[in-house]
């Protein structure tokens, strides 16, 4: 007997496919996860979006060296004197002139501070109102959304996983808690809660919290519903290991991801969602720098706004940039997430 | 069908009992002196006084009796008269208003419908036009403006937006102003001469042939009907976009078309009529909004609708009367939800089996 050694052509079998390089950042994040992070930041529209979310973070950053702040409470918008009519942009700055930033007698050539953008009713200077209002918008943002992250998953997550009877109930409380349309629900709490702990910033943010964790935790279920079916569930299952730790450590961690991006993403609406109702008079003190409420001093001034016209289109555009920063970059993460979409970037 | 209908029934009692609940636990956090206004016209003055309001309708009773009692409200076994009970159409005493909150829904509550049903037309007759138009020339230059459109209009919050309009065409043109009406609309209306049939403006306008009137009421609404609208506008522009896109992709578009069929037969006879089904269920859902979303919009025009009352409630910290506003908002659109619900199961088949 000898060998029969294959004749012929062979060099078929010896090919191998070049390794395919992965990043660290893939291996990290796993293909499907790595997927939405490379979609994010492929277009234009949303790196439009990153650099102006990126240009906020720097305006909260650098917000005392920007406007210098004046007494304790940096968030207390410093006032010109206290009377009613609002001063035009450029108006020298008369009583209790704050410290000159470094940036503006090399920049303007002049050395009396002014009011940039003009100041609103009881002089309160709307600069300063914009520039701390971009820390206060990035605070009440991310407590509003990591707690209703925090709270969506946990709820999410319990119902997708016992499903049956406790799934039933908890989305009938899903959709008690969506009956009322999000802005009215969170104005009614904010109001219940303002005389029971003062004008702040916390009834607002509580309200917001109450009434924001139901889209979340809808699509943490759906996720869940999913990723419960794979064989590794059940082979932990049959194992024998505890429900509490097949949720938290196989399952979860395999679901969350889209919703913590969409989560982060949120912040934005979370935003808009607080100055509107500061806007509406629920929530700070008069004077704190915030841009719902700047543009709530435009509300008396309504039939002279051609003169006020500064009290309105600062904050307002201010406002506007800061939402769409977050809505481009969440448009990219509709298309990364349609699955229609998948596999064709 | 039955099946379906009795399915999304049964869900009525249960979302209206949820609702009840969250505000009614609301209102347990406010002291017996404010939740007497659920009850009684009048501020309690003394000592005396507040301890007989509580004894008679039982402000201190365990958590179930004074539900019971928000709900059907207390009956006076001497006279029979029936004192608060959301359920028969009493939300309770506005002190801040010096009304009792269901005459504050009467009489604001036609101003608010009649804003959204003029605000449903130009949203639902637009919306569907460009994103069909988006869809059909994909990538084309209005399917580029209409997702630019859709992207700056879900970032501006209604009131800036409101504001601006404010800002442009009422204090520099001069041309819609806030409010409802004018001052001789307000005094043809108290001299009689106008019938109120049925407390909508413009239909009233209309039945009783004042054409001036009519203008009058669309004059004042042209501003918050644009804003309401927007972002209704933005997303009805992206959904029809995408619902069309779809269906376009489908094997019966290439048949129709392959058999040689128009192009303007193919997309209005065969793929948009399909594509219309998810966009029933969002126009119902957009109406619903709309009656929710007028709280800013009425407030920063100073319309005098419900959404303005509420907003107005809230500023004075009147818990009573805003959770009135809450149960009333919380009917209607449970309501409403339901209608939505069983046309869509009308509409689409597959609805009703899932």
């Amino acid at each position: 007997m000898s060998d029969t050694i294959p004749t012929g052509d062979n060099t078929l079998l010896n090919e191998t496919l070049p390794e395919r390089k992965i990043s660290w950042l893939e291996r990290f994040l796993g293909p499907e996860n790595f997927r939405i992070v490379k979609g994010l930041v492929k277009t234009p529209a949303s790196i439009m979006g990153f650099s102006l979310i990126f240009l906020f973070i720097l305006i909260a950053i650098f917000a005392p060296v920007i406007a210098p702040p004046v007494g304790n409470d940096p968030y207390k918008i410093p006032r010109d004197g206290f009377t009613a009519e609002p001063k035009p942009m450029g108006a020298e700055w008369k009583k209790n002139v704050p410290d000159i930033p470094f940036w503006y007698t090399p920049l303007t050539g002049k050395d009396k501070w002014v009011h940039i953008f003009g100041t609103a009713q009881g002089q309160y200077d709307i600069f300063y109102g914009i520039i701390w209002g971009t820390r206060t918008a990035f605070k009440t943002g991310l407590i509003v959304v990591i707690a209703t992250f925090l709270i969506g998953i946990i709820i999410g997550s319990v119902s997708a996983y016992y499903g049956k009877w406790v799934d039933n109930i908890i989305m009938r409380v899903v959709d008690v808690f969506m009956t009322l349309p999000f802005i009215l629900a969170a104005l009614i709490m904010a109001a219940v809660l303002t005389p029971m702990m003062g004008r702040s910033l916390v009834p607002s943010i509580l309200a917001l919290i109450a009434f924001g964790w139901m889209g979340y935790s809808r699509i943490i279920r759906g996720d869940i519903l999913s990723v419960k079916e794979r064989d590794y569930v059940l082979a932990a299952r049959v194992v024998g290991v505890k429900d509490s730790r097949i949720l938290f450590k196989h399952i979860l961690p395999n679901a969350v991801f889209p919703t913590l991006v969409l989560a982060s993403l949120g912040i934005g609406d979370v935003v808009l969602s607080f100055a509107a109702l500061s806007f509406l008079g629920i929530g700070t003190d008069v004077g704190y720098a915030d841009w719902g409420q700047i543009l709530s001093f435009a509300r008396n001034w309504i039939t002279s706004l051609q003169n006020y016209w500064y009290i309105v289109v600062w904050p307002g555009l201010t406002l506007v940039m800061f939402v769409m920063g977050w809505n481009l970059v969440g448009d990219a993460l509709r298309d990364v997430l349609d699955p229609r979409m998948r596999g064709k970037s | 069908m039955t099946n379906y209908i009795i399915r999304r029934l049964l869900l009525v009692p249960v979302l209206l009992f949820g609702v009840t609940l969250i505000i009614f636990a609301l209102l347990q956090t406010m002291g017996p002196v404010e939740r007497s206004a659920l009850f009684v016209r009048d501020f309690p003055r003394n000592e005396r006084q507040i301890e007989g309001i509580i004894k008679k309708y039982d402000l201190d009773a365990p958590f179930y009796v004074q539900y019971k009692n928000w709900l059907l409200g207390k009956v006076d076994k001497n006279t029979g008269i029936r004192e608060g009970g959301i359920l028969f159409g009493d939300f309770g005493y506005s002190r801040t208003a010096s009304q009792p909150v269901i005459d504050i829904i009467k009489s604001n509550f036609p101003n608010t419908l009649d804003l959204t049903i003029w605000a449903v037309f130009p949203v639902l007759s637009v919306g569907i036009w460009l994103g069909v138009k988006a869809a059909v020339h994909q990538n084309g230059w209005i399917d580029q403006a209409a997702r630019i459109f859709s992207i700056v209009g879900t970032s501006f919050p209604t009131f800036v937006f409101g504001l601006l309009f404010l800002m442009i065409f009422y204090a520099n043109l001069g041309w819609f102003p806030p409010g409802k009406m004018s001052d001789w609309v307000n005094n043809l209306i108290y001299s009689g001469q106008f019938t109120q049939y049925t407390k909508l403006l413009t239909i009233d306008a209309l039945l009783n042939g004042r054409l001036d009137v009519f203008w009058d009421a669309l004059r004042h609404m042209i501003l918050p009907i644009l804003t309401l609208s927007y972002i209704s506008w933005a997303t009805f522009v992206r959904v029809t976009r995408s619902s069309m896109l779809e269906t376009l992709r489908m094997e019966y578009v290439v048949t129709a078309r392959s058999k040689g069929l128009k192009e303007s037969d193919v997309i209005n006879k065969h793929a948009r009529p399909n594509a219309m089904i998810p966009i029933t269920t969002l126009a119902g859902f957009q109406v619903i909004a709309l009656l929710g979303g007028v709280v800013i919009t009425e407030t920063v025009f100073n319309y005098p609708g419900i959404g303005q009352a509420a907003a107005a409630a809230a500023q004075n910290l009147d818990v009573v009367t805003v959770l009135g506003f809450a149960v009333f908002n919380g009917m209607i659109l449970i309501v409403a939800n339901l209608v939505v619900d069983i046309l869509y199961g009308i509409i689409d088949p597959r609805v009703r089996l899932s």
